[in-house]
């Protein structure tokens, strides 16, 4: 800005020059803007630049986060429609279903009739009656499940009259979907006779393409099944489905169970659940009474105290697990378990609150998941696997009659009386996590006791994944455990000897050779820790445990012979060399130890350390085991921790070891009271990042070790790593699946405990260096 | 003796002894380890004799017959007598242990596996006839045999005895023709690989255009029909060159050699099918050395055969380099930067501290995590959202939202940023304050100072921290198995094709062929040479480059050293 210039006045021969000064001025001082403004821009855009890298590194943490996060988001409910259905129906409803795509629900009333509307606003869309025999009138009603659709109806005459519904979908000419309602009859139109003329007071159903097998109860007390079987004469395979090809067996269980009121059958058709008036479960095997013996009770439970009843009992996906709710408000979950001793029992496995008296208790039709009603219009959403309650609202301002949930499970309809209906999208994403299920021993279906499995994926639908950490953290530490025992000790009175006595000519070459390993690609060590040394271990097992041994001791005896040598010898070699000495008796010694393992296995292991193991002690032994990846991992840690550590005993400040040789102690004196004591955080640091870079290693143990998410100590047997496992099965995981964001959850586990570990490794680095530069 | 061992003990000596066994192991394991790889990698060029023998495995029944045996002699190992005999092959448990040899037999189609393991004791009349001759090919492996007879079309017109080693008509005869159907095979390549791979290109980016025009509405009868007029052009080009093609196939396959393998089994190849053919027991020295420098090259500069597990590993190192240079082109800018703000612009307090740990932290990051963030947010989230913007013509098949050459670097780049920050950093903070107030007292401003002054002193320390990331990164297997490395690439990611650099492919990687080839392969110990000489070649880049680095730092602080003054 020319603010101080004086006026210029043309005439005069100075202000020529001042006008020359005052261009070259202007020109000057719009260089210095220009200058000045680059200093700014500059100024700005590397902060910005800056900032914006560490804001990148700070996204992987928040994204992380936001990956992790809607696991532990509970269900959300949202109100869709609330309607009256104005067609005539029946009182009591049978069973109430939502169709796929959340458009049509289904209600059969115990008329027979089965309605199908529409969801959005109650429209009747069709109305099929059931072709129940003239005359007849429905007393009981099973369902075998949601997803076959196929139920049946327990009739006045002692007959039972199976039926299908179903939905047929075309899609339109404008690509638009048309949902037509069905009512099938895959085992014939005819009825089965179960009883003659008492009514049937309660039906079970279970059934598959070629069997059928029902189990029921008369009015008076009489339980009998009843299996029928497609044909399989020639005839039948070129017409199906018509009605004469069923082949019947009518079994009676006479004096087997006492009082029975409800009755259920199993997935496998083996198994009848009988539950008497006072909550007694007769778990009954039906398999003798149809090749001509009896059946008989293999265990009996009760299924709730005295001071409350069952309200409400249904099976959970699969077929294997019985849910119980009672008129206190529990939800318990029971499943068959092996006994030690032979046989079956019915465990309780764990129970659920479902806030007051249950009325209402549907299994959803993909994952374990049930959803309950009680008496006050409280609805909840529980996963059994995880032992979760995704979600608990009052919906309702009374007690709703029943509740259908959608095959997707995102859409809830309750039924609450006069026809009234209300419809609720239900979002529940990742209803299988819970802190219990990542880190506690859970039991799962079909296992005996509660274990820590990590299993995430089956071929078959009604699969129970299995999601817990455990295994893998702690094949991660026993990995990490194994590599340190090598590495730890190796590493630090490596870098002792190098940061205190070595020559520094030796050093020079040390040290560089020792950061060159740390540049070693850990695929290359994988690779020869899974292909080069597993097999070599493998056979010379009783070698390696021997060079274990020897070499210590083989060390400390060269240093003995070495002291005792004369003095010109001794002289000819100057301190801090002994490294360069040790070589070529390592090296001897470890050519001994694997030369004369094979005559000392042949006499005391008959020649086989490895068959002997497995045989004589009875130990697992896989061929990439622990020990392994412990060599592999302690190779591949070791430059890291000696090269921390070596740093933090090398600049201990001289002074302090001067004097204290200066005051008469030896070297080793000085090394163990002066200088281990000044230099153990940083030493202690190392070994933290050490130990930080071992749990996090990929690829050693995903190549080193079988990967077998197993739980087990054994140095001989191999694990699955946290990392390995992010490895193996991010790339089949669906996108946005509960599977992959629990994989996006190890990730967050690997990050923060090495973050953690390293931070703190950190400080107490930068306090030491801080404590060092005061001296 | 009790005593001085205790005075021994009392000394410490024994302890620093102790100490110096560590330092000594741990180079031991090194130099080892370095050796095993070299002597492994680098072996398995060298063409190997093949032995003749008579082979008579002792059995139970009286019958026993020699074998005739053919093949490289690999290793040998020990095995006690139980476990041989275990195994059903009755050798006298009086002699506790036996040797054994690995035999290479090759002959893959005759015999059912490449391998053998033979009892050393029970090999007989061991010779190097000079005419066994080894044929490299290119499916089954390698084959060893002896040359019968040369035929051209059918009719014979070159054969040997293979009982007089010096009657070599044959064996000249098919040298002659081999060269031919090479030259041949060579074009057959550049037909098939270059110019219908371009027609293809051509036609899929065609079927594109079509696609976008009709996505965006655009698609007049005019610009359809000259998209169809191109490709009834490509289409007709590609008629032609599959003519010629055809042709080649016809001329390569004129050509059979009849071999004799072991145990007079008699059988016909097709010369076209050969890679190399050599007779090792009649070269000397120099010739196998030929034959190491061919093969060696052949290593490095071709491509991969056989399900990866022979020939070459050129698109693997091809793929590597690029991969890093293109996280190089992210890092280093972005590193600098990041270390001149914390250094020479943010305010030195609690805050930079911070910054400073957590970034030297991140170094520390299992590689895995950088991965699943790669994998989560660069390619799910952020390549799918380029996809629906930019190429919604290619959708349902993912253009960016898929692994990839360009979301592996940007991964990689972020693993390796706080390698550069942190040099960087350090080499900033080597500077003497002194250079930079001069700069300041003469006037310059602050940037000038930092772009004149400091950052050209500074830049020996900012190529010491690209060359060790350039390390890191080279080395990495794990975050790249998720954002981008595929087992086998059918076109290398720069090539003629516009846009020439193909950021979305997938690309090979040195690190992943190892592991591929090492552990997904179906015959792992015919591949296991292979993984050795790759992995060797990994060792040796990254050791130079990490040599480089150190070479450039030592020379920085020497420099300084001098300013100090």
């Amino acid at each position: 800005m020319a603010m101080n210039q004086q006026p210029l006045s043309p005439d005069t021969p100075a202000a020529d020059t001042a006008a020359g000064a005052a261009l070259a001025d202007s020109a000057t001082l719009a260089r210095r803007k220009f200058r000045h403004f680059k200093d700014k821009l500059a100024g700005v855009s590397i902060a910005v630049g800056g900032l914006g890298v560490i804001a990148a590194v700070l996204l992987i943490f928040l994204y992380l986060i936001y990956e992790v996060m809607p696991l532990f988001r509970s269900a959300l409910i949202q109100d869709i429609s609330e309607f009256r259905l104005e067609a005539p129906h029946s009182e009591n409803v049978l069973h109430l279903a939502v169709e796929e795509r959340l458009e049509v629900a289904m209600r059969l009333g115990d008329d027979g009739e089965a309605l199908f509307f529409d969801t959005a606003n109650g429209q009747l869309r069709s109305r099929i009656p059931v072709h129940v025999p003239e005359g007849q009138s429905i007393v009981s009603f099973a369902l075998d499940t949601d997803i076959s659709g196929i139920f049946a109806l327990g009739l006045s005459d002692g007959h039972v009259l199976i039926a299908e519904y179903d939905y047929d979908v075309r899609f339109g000419p404008n690509n638009e979907r048309l949902v037509t309602p069905v009512i099938r009859y895959p085992f014939g139109e005819n009825t089965f006779p179960l009883y003659n003329n008492e009514p049937v007071s309660k039906i079970s159903v279970r059934s598959s393409s070629s069997e059928l097998l029902l189990a029921g109860t008369s009015r008076s007390g009489q339980v009998s099944l009843l299996r029928a079987r497609r044909e399989t004469s020639l005839l039948s395979a070129f017409n199906a489905s018509s009605d004469s090809e069923w082949e019947t067996e009518l079994v009676t269980l006479t004096g087997v169970i006492p009082s029975v009121d409800q009755l259920y059958l199993d997935v496998d058709r083996r198994w009848l659940f009988a539950i008497g008036a006072s909550g007694r479960l007769s778990l009954v095997d039906v398999r003798p009474a149809f090749s001509g013996g009896t059946a008989v009770i293999e265990d009996e439970v009760m299924l709730a105290d005295s001071d409350r009843h069952i309200t409400e009992v249904n099976f959970l996906l699969g077929g294997i697990s019985l849910l119980v709710g009672d008129s206190a408000g529990t939800v318990s979950q029971w499943f068959l378990v092996r006994r030690e001793g032979g046989g079956f029992g019915v465990e309780k496995v764990r129970e659920f609150d479902a806030g007051g008296r249950v009325v209402a208790l549907t299994p959803e039709q993909r994952r374990k998941n049930f959803i309950t009603a009680n008496d006050q219009g409280y609805v909840g959403i529980y996963n059994t696997t995880a032992h979760r309650k995704v979600a608990y609202t009052r919906l309702l301002n009374g007690t709703p009659k029943t509740l259908a949930i959608s095959a997707r499970g995102d859409g809830l309809l309750l039924e609450h009386g006069d026809g009234h209906f209300s419809f609720w999208s239900v979002s529940n994403r990742h209803p299988e996590v819970s802190w219990e299920a990542l880190w506690q021993k859970v039991w799962y279906e079909n296992y005996q006791q509660p274990e820590y499995i990590w299993q995430s994926s089956a071929a078959n639908n009604d699969f129970e994944p299995k999601y817990s950490l455990a295994p893998l953290a702690f094949g991660t530490l026993k990995a990490a455990f194994y590599a340190m025992l090598l590495a730890a000790p190796l590493a630090v009175c490596g870098a002792i000897f190098t940061g205190y006595f070595m020559a520094p000519k030796m050093r020079q070459n040390v040290k560089p050779l020792i950061e060159l390993m740390e540049a070693l690609p850990t695929v290359v060590l994988g690779f020869l820790a899974g292909l080069w040394l597993a097999p070599f271990l493998e056979n010379n097992l009783l070698g390696i445990f021997s060079l274990l041994v020897l070499t210590p001791v083989s060390i400390l005896l060269a240093a003995f012979v070495w002291t005792w040598l004369p003095e010109h010898i001794r002289y000819r070699v100057p301190e801090g060399w002994e490294a360069a000495l040790l070589v070529p008796v390592i090296i001897v010694v470890a050519w001994l130890s694997f030369l004369l393992a094979g005559p000392i296995e042949l006499l005391f292991f008959d020649g086989d350390m490895r068959s002997w193991i497995t045989n004589d002690l009875g130990i697992a032994y896989d061929q990439r085991n622990a020990l392994v990846v412990g060599f592999a991992m302690g190779f591949a840690v070791i430059p890291t921790i000696f090269s921390i550590a070596e740093d933090a005993v090398f600049t201990v400040p001289k002074q302090l070891t001067y004097g204290s040789l200066a005051l008469g102690a030896t070297p080793w004196q000085t090394l163990s009271r002066v200088v281990l004591p000044t230099a153990s955080p940083g030493i202690f640091s190392a070994l933290m990042i050490g130990m930080g870079r071992a749990v996090g290693e990929t690829m050693i143990v995903l190549m080193a070790t079988g990967n077998t998410p197993i739980m087990d100590i054994n140095i001989f047997e191999g694990m699955r790593t946290l990392a390995a496992n992010i490895a193996v099965e991010v790339p089949e995981s669906e996108v946005n699946s509960t599977h992959y964001r629990i994989l996006f959850l190890a990730a967050l586990v690997l990050f923060m405990f090495t973050f953690v570990v390293n931070t703190l490794a950190e400080i107490i680095r930068q306090r030491l260096r801080r404590k060092y530069s005061t001296i | 003796m009790i005593n001085s061992m205790k005075k021994f003990f009392a000394s410490g000596t024994p302890w620093i002894w102790v100490n110096a066994g560590a330092v000594a192991i741990s180079v031991i394991m090194t130099v080892g380890l370095l050796l095993l790889l070299a002597v492994n990698g680098l072996n398995h060029f060298w063409p190997k004799d093949i032995m003749l023998a008579h082979y008579t495995q002792p059995s139970n029944a009286d019958d026993a017959v020699a074998r005739e045996i053919i093949g490289e002699r690999v290793d040998r190992e020990h095995v006690p007598a139980d476990r041989i005999i275990a195994s059903g092959i009755p050798v006298s448990p009086d002699t506790p242990m036996y040797e054994r040899e690995l035999i290479k037999i090759g002959n893959r189609e005759l015999n059912s596996s490449d391998f053998t393991w033979l009892l050393t004791d029970y090999l007989n009349d061991v010779r190097y006839p000079d005419n066994l001759t080894t044929f490299e090919r290119r499916e089954w492996g390698n084959f060893y045999g002896y040359v019968l007879e040369v035929r051209e079309a059918g009719t014979a017109v070159a054969s040997s005895d293979p009982a007089n080693p010096a009657d070599t008509g044959a064996w000249e005869a098919l040298k002659a023709r081999l060269e031919r159907a090479l030259a041949i095979h060579d074009e057959i390549d550049v037909l098939e690989k270059d110019e219908i791979g371009d027609v293809n290109y051509a036609l899929e980016r065609l079927r594109l255009r079509r696609r976008g025009l009709e996505l965006r509405g655009n698609d007049t009868p005019e610009q359809i029909a000259q998209i169809e007029a191109e490709q009834a052009r490509w289409e007709s080009s590609y008629e032609e060159l599959q003519t010629r093609l055809s042709a080649l196939y016809e001329d390569v396959e004129r050509d059979t050699v009849v071999m004799k393998a072991m145990n007079d089994e008699e059988t016909e190849i097709n010369v076209s099918e050969i890679v190399r053919a050599y007779q090792p027991n009649r070269m000397h020295i120099g010739g196998k050395l030929v034959v190491y420098g061919q093969k060696l090259w052949e290593f490095l500069s071709d491509e991969p055969r056989e399900a990866n597990t022979e020939g070459g590993i050129f698109p693997a190192i091809f793929g590597t380099v690029t991969m890093v240079l293109l996280m190089s082109v992210f890092v280093t800018p972005f590193g600098v930067v990041a270390a001149v703000y914390l250094r020479e612009y943010a305010r030195q307090g609690f805050i930079t501290r911070v910054i400073r740990i957590a970034v030297n932290n991140l170094a520390g990051v299992p590689s895995i995590v950088y991965g699943v963030f790669g994998l989560g947010f660069f390619i799910y989230f952020l390549g799918s959202e380029i996809d629906q913007a930019f190429y919604p013509e290619a959708l349902p098949a993912p253009t960016f939202g898929t692994p990839g050459m360009l979301w592996a670097s940007l991964t990689l780049a972020l693993l390796t940023v706080p390698v550069v920050i942190v040099s960087t950093e350090e080499g900033l903070a080597r500077i003497p304050r002194s250079l930079r107030e001069g700069s300041l007292a003469l006037g310059a401003t602050k940037f000038e100072t930092l772009w004149r002054v400091v950052l050209p002193m500074a830049s020996p320390a900012m190529m010491t921290g690209l060359i060790l990331a350039v390390a890191r990164a080279a080395g990495e297997v794990a975050p790249l198995m998720l954002v981008g490395v595929v087992k086998l690439a059918p076109t290398l990611p720069i090539n003629g094709n516009y846009p020439y650099f193909h950021l979305d492919q997938k690309f090979m990687h040195l690190g992943f062929h190892i592991y591929d080839v090492g552990f997904q392969s179906p015959n792992v110990e015919a591949a296991r040479p292979l993984v050795f000489a790759t992995a060797f070649l990994l060792v040796v880049v990254i050791a130079l480059l990490n040599q480089l680095a150190v070479t450039i730092r030592n020379r920085l602080r020497e420099k300084y050293k001098a300013l100090d003054m």
